[in-house]
């Protein structure tokens, strides 16, 4: 018996992601009273496999495959349920991202698993299988049982945090079959920035809305995100009208996000919005209208203008970067 | 070729969310009901592609698993432009039931292209395109942003963590598509509502199929604490919030 996560890397690196995925496999492998196996697709090297041992995995399999030139649904649903069947695992824990949502439904037909997608906790119980996610598009939770001797769990990114659990873990290179029927697509051109913080990655992001009035005023947002660090994004109007990239829209229509703080700039807050960010940590919102229902959302607020109020926030937040 | 869309009836999004039977199922009163939203943006991409294919596309037609009570929306989908609706008549227990029911009728008819939206904004479970296509046995591209047909090859456009790619994919297949499919949903014109009520909406009766997962009950989130206010002109005040309290920054 094991609990199996599926890691993923970026050109041969794990990222943050990679590592909370770990951590939270191993606390469900604690509970079970059993073990933590990593498996790891793409080609990358032993020391950084070995990393993944400091969140507790005590073995990794790394699966490395020419063919493999990119994510294949087909190909890493049979790789995955090869791996499964070979270390008997009963819990298989995805991301709740692109690669987790493109496998791990393939994953529970194969299997005839049960899936509990886009959970953010532990179980609250092991028998029966009870785990708790989001539906409604935030605006509610529901405990879901997962009858089936093998589970599948995809976990909301940024949910569960870190913790450090080291293991001397082993690396087991692993060839699976793969078969020509399981290539069916192929990946023609990739088109990638890099050194961008990701949305999905950030723990500050830094939003704007229609209140900020037009794309040569995003230079406050992009100020204060640089000084902390932080990705930018924006609600649907914004990118809508080309002020800014669709891969920055949040909400429920675009990317859903859960960073410990979210700066709301000249947001509404309405309720397609607060469905993609409402799992902040915390939220600060900054509007003129001080009926406006991001205010029952924030944490703190400032009903004021958000050009004349972000500069000086910038100032601020320089002054308390000087004094660290 | 024809193109297969896969909806779900969801409550509209600004419906607020109530249980009954002590929190074990969903309070249907006074719900409006929608077509889901990215199901919605998929069929106008299919209706797009169609019109602009010169009959190369035969026709588009949409299919949901559900109860009597679903048939506004496959008509909605009909108004838009679907040439045909189909429903199972089946109340959905899980994704895995709705998949393996699309699976059953699918398998007996061609569809070269079938799409679901990337999840369904009641169960938020992004899972009935990724599980229809194992039932199938056919390829699926997840997070679709861009979908074509040009000279007879299809064009998909997938977006990845920072960037895009390009796929090629053989047919059949499911195209799991979300934001950028198409900017808005298509309106209903007079004519279509019209016509939708004359269009086929052929009802197949479910398989037995066990559900993986139960839904045991539902929690309403806690009312968050208020918002702490602070005045525009002291900023500094902000910062030290985060700093000192909050310890974000
Ligand atoms: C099916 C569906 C899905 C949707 N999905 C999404 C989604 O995923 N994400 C999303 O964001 N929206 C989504 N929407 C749209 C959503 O309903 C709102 O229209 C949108 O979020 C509003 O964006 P906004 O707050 O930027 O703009 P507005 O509603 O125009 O609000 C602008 C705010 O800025 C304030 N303001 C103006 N000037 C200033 C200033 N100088 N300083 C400070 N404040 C100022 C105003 O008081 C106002 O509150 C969806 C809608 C539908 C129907």
């Amino acid at each position: 018996m094991s609990v199996l996560v599926f890691t993923e890397n970026w050109d041969g690196k794990f990222k943050k992601l990679s590592f909370e995925l770990v951590s939270y496999a191993n606390e469900i492998a604690k509970k079970l009273n059993t073990s933590t196996t990593a498996l790891s697709i793409g080609k990358v090297e032993d020391d950084e496999l070995k990393k993944l041992g400091t969140y507790g995995a005590v073995k990794i399999i790394s699966v490395e495959n020419d063919k493999l030139k990119g994510l294949v649904n087909q190909a890493y649903t049979s790789i995955i349920s090869q791996v499964v069947a070979k270390e008997n695992a009963t819990v298989v824990v995805f991301a709740n991202n692109y690669m987790g949502k493109a496998v791990a439904p393939r994953l529970s037909v194969k299997l005839k698993a049960g899936l509990a997608s886009g959970v953010s906790a532990l179980p609250s119980s092991l028998e029966p299988f009870t785990i708790k996610k989001k539906v409604y598009s935030s605006k509610a939770f529901a405990n879901i049982v997962v009858k089936t001797p093998v589970k599948i769990l995809t976990l909301f990114q940024n949910a569960f945090g870190i913790t450090e659990s080291p293991a001397n873990a082993t690396i087991e290179k692993f060839s699976p079959e793969l078969k020509d029927s399981d290539l069916k697509t192929e990946i023609l051109e990739v088109s990638k920035h890099t050194g961008k913080l990701l949305l999905t990655d950030a723990e500050i992001v830094v939003s704007g809305g229609r209140g900020m009035r037009g794309p040569e005023n995003w230079g406050p947002i992009e100020e204060l995100a640089s000084l902390l660090g932080a990705a930018t994004a924006c609600s649907r109007p914004v990118s809508d009208e080309g002020w800014r990239t669709h891969e920055e829209h949040t909400g429920q229509t675009g990317k859903i996000i859960a960073p410990n703080l979210y700066i709301a700039c000249g947001i509404s807050g309405a309720i397609q919005h607060l469905a993609g960010v409402s799992s902040s940590k915390c939220i600060v919102a900054i509007n003129k209208d001080p009926d406006a229902p991001i205010f029952e959302a924030a944490d703190y607020g400032i009903i004021g203008d958000a050009l004349k109020v972000l500069p000086e926030l910038i100032i601020a937040v320089k002054e308390l970067k000087a004094s660290a | 070729m024809k193109i297969l869309v896969c909806i779900s009836n969801v409550p509209d999004t600004t419906t607020k969310i109530k249980f009954t039977n002590n929190n074990t199922a969903f309070d249907k009163a006074d719900v409006q009901w929608i077509i889901n939203p990215w199901d919605e943006l998929a069929l106008t991409r299919a209706m797009d592609i169609k019109d602009a294919s010169g009959g190369a596309i035969e026709s588009v037609v949409v299919i949901n698993v559900g109860l009597t009570e679903d048939e506004p929306t496959i008509r909605k989908a009909l108004a838009i432009g679907a040439d045909k609706g189909i429903r199972i008549n089946a109340a959905p227990k899980d994704s895995y039931f709705v998949a393996a029911q699309l699976a059953e009728v699918i398998k007996k008819e061609n569809f070269e292209i079938i799409l679901c939206g990337i999840e369904s904004s009641d169960f938020n479970n992004s899972s009935v395109g990724g599980m229809l296509s194992e039932f199938l046995d056919v390829p699926s591209v997840s997070s679709v942003s861009f979908l074509n047909i040009e000279n007879g090859k299809v064009n998909v456009k997938r977006e990845i963590d920072g960037g895009f790619e390009n796929i090629s994919t053989q047919l059949p297949f499911v195209g799991i598509v979300q934001k950028g499919i198409a900017k808005e949903p298509r309106i209903p014109s007079m004519r279509g509502i019209m016509s939708a009520r004359t269009k086929p909406l052929q009802v197949f009766e479910p398989v037995q199929v066990d559900a993986l997962v139960e839904y045991a009950n539902y929690e309403l989130p806690q009312s968050k604490s208020a918002c702490k206010k602070i005045e525009p002109d002291n900023v500094k005040e902000l910062v030290n919030l985060l700093h000192n309290e909050a310890k974000l920054i």
